[in-house]
């Protein structure tokens, strides 16, 4: 009897406390099972963030260090420079990431460090109730957008991955979405790739997920991955804008 | 069966995302019973139609389906 599908070893055994289909727990999972592949799960410190994403520490089997607002890519900076041989990677949400913390990812980028960021992407403030994030995209209605963003008084949505992989010391940048189970599939081979980049000692990576908050959009989990394929990725092109390969430094 | 498909029903949120992507629509909502939570749990009517694509448990984002191969097979790693 082998298992073919099932809980990873890298997560603890308690339930998720996210939302019903909130794609958090489909991608803590991805994120797991690239560990236990890699039999790093002994050998990685993860490093929390604010928001919903934050739960992270309690849901996974690694060591942890819990973060500010924002401030996971400094304290992430810290940890892989005393503990090169560790796999250390940040899990953020786009309104800790592109709102609050967008000074330090930049500069964690542009000084190379050797760490990855898993960057959960859902176009809102998911925790505190649906707030307009950076990344909201044009037209759409938060709590605090309730007529709609409007471009001219809040700008277009914040590209992330473009910004970045324009710094030199970001090594490998990628954007996949988990809206159905051939993207997943691709976004578990994007960490996996991150993952090795890391240890191969290159410098920085980081992958987007065009992930749902299907609470606060008010939309059902089902519907949500469609707001994924027709909404988001229209918005936010899918794709690899910093490749590297193994044996590039 | 080829394959064991293992529901932990007690954790399921009844969010359907496991349900549009088997081709052979094996998936439902169990409407004779509810969980702990109140809803009424994903389930599998016929498991011996499975053929272990793994679609369901991969998109179940609270990893409550496992599916294990039966026969001595080692030749396909856990997916996850
Ligand atoms: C310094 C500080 N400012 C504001 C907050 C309130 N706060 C908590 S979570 C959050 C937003 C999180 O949004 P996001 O990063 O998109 O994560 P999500 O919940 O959507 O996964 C905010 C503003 C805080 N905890 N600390
Ligand atoms: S509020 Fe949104 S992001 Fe947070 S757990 Fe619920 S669905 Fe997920
Ligand atoms: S593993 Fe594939 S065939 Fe089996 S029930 Fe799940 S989706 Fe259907």
């Amino acid at each position: 009897m082998s298992v073919l599908y099932g809980k990873p070893e890298s997560l603890n055994d308690v339930p998720f406390t996210f939302c019903p289909g909130c794609t958090h727990g489909l991608t803590l999972k991805l994120v797991a099972s690239v560990i236990d592949e890699m039999d790093m799960g002994d050998d990685t410190i993860s490093v929390g963030c604010v928001g919903c994403g934050g739960y992270m520490p309690w849901f996974m089997n690694v060591d942890t260090i819990f973060s500010l607002h924002g401030r996971a890519p400094a304290n992430a900076t810290g940890v892989k420079r005393m503990n090169p041989d560790k796999l250390v990677f940040t899990y953020q949400g786009d309104g800790d990431l592109a709102s609050i913390g967008t000074a330090e990812i930049i500069h964690a980028a542009h000084r190379g460090e050797k760490f990855t960021t898993i960057f959960v992407n859902n176009t809102t403030y998911g925790m505190t109730g649906g707030q307009m994030a950076p990344t909201t995209l044009i037209g759409q209605k938060t709590t605090t957008s309730p007529y709609g963003r409007d471009a001219g008084l809040c700008g277009q949505p914040l590209h992330i991955c473009e910004l970045l992989s324009t710094i030199d010391g970001a090594k490998y940048i990628e954007r996949v979405a988990v809206d159905s189970p051939v993207s997943v599939r691709k976004a578990k081979k994007a960490i996996r790739k991150a993952f090795e980049c890391q240890m191969a000692g290159a410098g920085f990576s980081l992958i987007e997920i065009l992930s749902t908050c299907p609470t606060n959009w008010g939309m059902s989990p089902l519907e949500s991955l469609e707001r994924i394929r027709t909404e988001m990725i229209p918005a936010y092109p899918l794709g690899v804008f910093k490749d590297w390969e193994e044996g590039d430094k | 069966m080829k394959f064991n498909i293992i529901f932990n029903h007690e954790e399921c949120k009844g969010c359907e995302l496991c349900i549009p992507w088997c081709k052979f629509e094996l998936i439902s909502f169990d409407k004779s019973r509810l969980n702990k939570k109140g809803v009424h749990p994903a389930m599998i009517a016929h498991p011996e139609k499975c053929v272990g694509c793994g679609n369901c448990a991969l998109m179940c984002p609270d990893a409550i389906i496992t599916i294990e191969k039966t026969e001595e097979d080692r030749s396909q790693g856990k997916e996850g």
